[in-house]
């Protein structure tokens, strides 16, 4: 195996806008919200930065294609800017490639930045995206709920579950979402709810009610980076470092042969393999300090627990309902900032959201919401749908 | 036994007759062979609309209506049209017969989606017929199927499939609309296990308009029903019927099976009786559970009949537009040994009754319902993509590693199998549209826009083993289960309506309604 990215680069700024319904805003507003903060929590000036990630999810809404309206916005003048595209995983995308850009040396300070103005197409849920023009001639249409939806009844049928019993646990991961958004300033969805309100509202897609999907938001997130050496050169003293970046894609393996039966996410289990080793994690459920998944749906939390081997395989619904992802409940804490469901899920922002939250927690400057002395977290980004997977997990840490 | 014409008359020359009625198509066959049919089958949507909430919702303004608010109407889903119906009747009657050796392919209908671009060629491609054969649409007239069947038996040698699909539309709270249906009937032609001959034929031609419907309109324009009775059908048809007996030497007794498909209510007994034919021998006309389906219907009858009759009985097919056609056909023995994959019989059967109303306007194009900015997709079709993909998306065709045995769905530049990756150069076409696959996953979208929501959608795992993400259609009430075993279907995949294309694709279905 490679030898890795472990305590090469050192996360020295981080920025995150205000999630949410943001009508006075356009994406390039968003991103100046996160950089301006990057900036500040870095100590660096604009010229400083050597290379830029800037994503984008959807070209429906936002600033179109390429880099050039990012490097406009955010005036980034002659300096490598590259636009980063991976579904809902070009978040953390974007923090690989800054990442990789200064691990390898060619950039000593690189940003990495995403955003997304998803509030500007006039109705509730994503656009429905183009497949191009050959999967347009055969691939059903279908919304990202359906296509996570699905894991429920692959699920059900493996484990047995009867569909209240999912149904519960599928609630439960959304009241403990409410109930940390409520904790988290910048949040989208701020308000407690009951599990009868879960259980009992709309549904969207068998059987994902309005409460079992996540918000949709516009936001902005920003991470600055650099090694460690410039770090504390540049006076740094509490250092958060990257100890390991993983991404897994599927290749038609789920969605084409009988090699899944429709229960868990593939990519999601091969990126956490790899990540584990990176970081040097053996028994992740005794280790991690916190975790911020991709709960763009409650089912996709669930199976995740078991993907990223917290939970044994069947065994997330007991975990949820013990409350061991609740924030006090003396487990691993899950979405401890609202997650998806609650901070809010702008595609292209969401993967760099949950590295805020995990480098605020290791910082120790979470306020209401501050954890007791974690040391280590992980961040689970999922692009695509459950069977044509894009997954991208990130360990943070405390350097030393 | 396979009846022989060489024992029978040449067909004698015609004396001029004092009609006006052209007299030049009246003769018996005389080909030499025993071409006939060789097989048949149908098709009939498994939706229909119960003719008493037709009925109820047009109370107000047309109370008359009541009197035929018995029984339901087929009617097409969002994503059927006369082609994807026509696909539906040929898989039904051709089952797993080889399709390498039809030389032509006629589809027959007045309801077809393109005004031009050739319908029977979107057909052909579907059914996997190869691109050697040729084929023809027929249309413009309530007689374009049997008018066209009569073509092809007369005049063809070589194995053909003969389709005829109709979807008529009615104006809502028109007569039409409650009493009209949708189907198609597929035969297959040739001289091998011939399952019923031509025993002769004639046709009239009048230009007696008892409707039309102009070019590019939606709905026909009618003429008084009792002088389309008394002036149409019990002039026109008894006169050819009676030449049609004397030109094929059968008495009016011996004609077993009469079927007239029509739009008036009891105008085939009046004929009969009129004929001097048997009361008995009228044919069902599927009005309880069908109603009306253009000019496909009387064949539709013919697949009805010939599903149920024994060898050596007589069927006399009457197709009555801009004059009339009368088939004169004989059963054989052969017709004991073929039977439809399900017939119109199973079709009928394979019923889901609906009772919303603007359920029926809405997939009839008749109505404008907020459907909300997800509708606002452009689904604009890349015809060349369309065509270069047509090697797998025409007819449904998985591709099966010769390295790895891997039969993978779309066939993509290498092997799906992560141990295997070989190019495709070494995939083998496999069909999946006859093969059995159940439910792995599955949701009913509530979000998407859908014509029929909710959408169900869903992975088809088949039993050999290949898999792919499917729409599921015309789920009934009792929804999805994973393990549901499930059939494949040709439906409409997107219509595009900005520019009026509709493209196809492959779905599937549960095995029960």
């Amino acid at each position: 195996m490679a030898s890795g990215i472990k305590d090469k680069v050192a996360i020295i700024g981080m920025g995150c806008s205000r999630f949410g319904e943001r009508w006075d805003c356009g994406t390039a507003e968003l991103q100046a919200e996160a950089f301006e903060e990057a900036l500040k929590d870095a100590g660096i000036e604009r010229k400083q930065i050597d290379a830029v990630w800037t994503g984008s999810g959807l070209d429906a809404v936002n600033t179109g294609n390429s880099a050039i309206p990012t490097a406009m916005a955010l005036r980034l003048d002659g300096i490598p800017v590259s636009r980063m595209e991976n579904m809902c995983a070009t978040g953390t995308e974007t923090l690989r490639g800054a990442a990789y850009a200064v691990a390898s040396g060619a950039a000593d300070i690189a940003l990495a930045i995403g955003a997304e103005k998803l509030k500007d197409t006039g109705y509730g849920g994503l656009p429905t995206p183009y497949k191009g023009t050959f999967n347009d001639l055969w691939l059903p249409l279908g919304s990202a709920p359906a296509g996570f939806a699905q894991l429920a009844a692959g699920y059900r049928a493996k484990y047995g579950f009867s569909k209240e019993e999912l149904k519960r646990a599928l609630a439960h991961v959304s009241w403990k979402s409410h109930e940390n958004g409520v904790l988290s300033p910048k949040a989208h969805l701020r308000k407690q709810v009951t599990m009868e309100q879960i259980i009992n509202a709309p549904m969207i897609a068998d059987p994902l009610g309005l409460f079992d999907c996540c918000g949709v938001s516009d936001g902005a997130a920003a991470a600055i980076v650099t090694t460690p050496e410039i770090a504390r050169a540049l006076g740094k003293k509490d250092l958060v470092t990257i100890k390991a970046l993983q991404l897994a894609i599927g290749s038609g393996v789920e969605s084409t042969t009988d090699q899944w039966d429709g229960s868990y996410v593939r990519t999601t289990r091969m990126a956490a393999k790899r990540a584990y080793a990176e970081a040097g994690i053996t028994d992740p459920r005794k280790q991690l300090g916190l975790m911020e998944v991709h709960d763009c749906f409650s089912i996709t939390e669930l199976v995740t627990m078991e993907d990223l081997f917290i939970s044994p395989d069947g065994g997330a619904v007991r975990d949820e309902l013990d409350g061991f992802f609740d924030r006090t409940g003396g487990g691993v804490p899950c979405q401890v900032d609202g997650g998806l469901k609650c901070f809010g899920h702008p595609i292209a922002a969401s993967g760099l959201r949950m590295a805020y939250e995990v480098y605020t927690q290791l910082l120790g400057r979470a306020g209401e919401r501050q954890l007791s002395n974690p040391t280590i977290g992980l961040t689970h980004n999922l692009g695509g749908v459950p069977y044509l997977g894009i997954a991208a997990i990130s360990i943070l840490g405390l350097l030393g | 036994m396979v009846l022989q014409h060489t024992n029978l008359k040449r067909p004698r020359k015609k004396k001029q007759h004092q009609s006006k009625v052209l007299m030049k198509g009246d003769n018996k066959v005389s080909k030499t062979s025993t071409y006939g049919i060789t097989g048949f089958g149908g098709y009939i949507p498994r939706l229909r609309m119960q003719r008493a909430a037709i009925a109820a919702a047009h109370k107000w303004m047309a109370p008359g209506l009541r009197s035929l608010g018995k029984g339901q109407r087929a009617f097409c889903s969002w994503d059927e049209d006369s082609n994807t119906m026509a696909v539906e009747a040929a898989r039904d009657a051709l089952g797993k017969r080889s399709r390498a050796d039809l030389a032509s392919v006629f589809l027959a209908s007045t309801t077809l989606p393109f005004a031009d671009l050739q319908n029977a060629s979107i057909v052909a491609g579907a059914l996997d017929i190869p691109n050697t054969t040729r084929t023809l649409d027929l249309g413009h007239s309530q007689r374009a199927g049997t008018s066209g069947l009569v073509t092809a038996l007369r005049d063809t040698s070589a194995p053909a499939l003969f389709i005829a699909t109709d979807r008529p539309r009615g104006k809502a709270a028109s007569t039409q609309e409650i009493s009209v249906g949708a189907g198609a009937a597929a035969f297959t032609l040739g001289s091998d296990k011939v399952v019923a001959t031509l025993l002769g034929s004639v046709s009239r031609t009048e230009v007696f308009v008892d409707h039309f419907r102009a070019e590019g309109a939606k709905y026909d324009y009618f003429w008084e029903e009792r002088w389309i009775r008394d002036e149409g059908y019990m002039k026109l048809v008894p006169e050819a019927v009676k030449a049609a007996l004397k030109e094929t030497g059968v008495a009016a007794a011996d004609v077993k099976h009469f079927i007239m498909a029509a739009p008036l209510k009891g105008i085939a007994a009046a004929v009969i009786k009129k004929s001097g034919l048997p009361a008995e021998s009228e044919a069902d006309n599927l009005d309880e559970n069908c109603g009306y389906a253009g000019s496909a219907h009387g064949l539709i009858m013919l697949a009805h009949v010939l599903e149920k009759a024994g060898p050596g009985e007589t069927i006399m097919l009457v197709g009555f537009g801009q004059g009339v056609d009368v088939l004169v056909l004989k059963t054989t023995d052969a017709i004991k040994d073929f039977k439809p994959v399900r017939g119109i019989s199973g079709a009928l059967a394979d019923a889901q009754s609906h009772d919303a109303y603007l359920r029926l306007l809405s997939y009839e194009d008749s109505i404008e319902l907020e459907w909300g900015m997800r509708a606002e997709k452009v689904l604009k079709t890349a015809l060349n993509e369309q065509y270069r993909s047509r090697f797998q998306l025409a007819s449904f065709v998985a591709g099966k590693c010769r390295k790895c045995a891997t039969i993978q769905f779309p066939q993509l530049p290498y092997c799906v199998n992560t141990a295997c990756h070989a190019p495709r150069e070494n995939f083998d076409p496999y069909p999946l549209a006859d093969q059995l696959a159940k439910v792995l996953t599955y949701t009913a979208d509530s979000l998407s826009y859908h014509p029929s929501p909710p959408l169900y959608v869903g992975f088809a795992q088949f039993d050999n083993g290949g898999r792919l993400l499917m729409e599921i259609v015309d789920v009934g009430a009792a929804g999805l289960d994973v393990g549901m075993p499930l059939r494949i279907v040709f439906r409409i995949k997107d219509i595009d309506k900005a520019r009026g294309y509709p493209r196809y694709f492959w779905k599937a279905t549960p095995l029960q309604a």
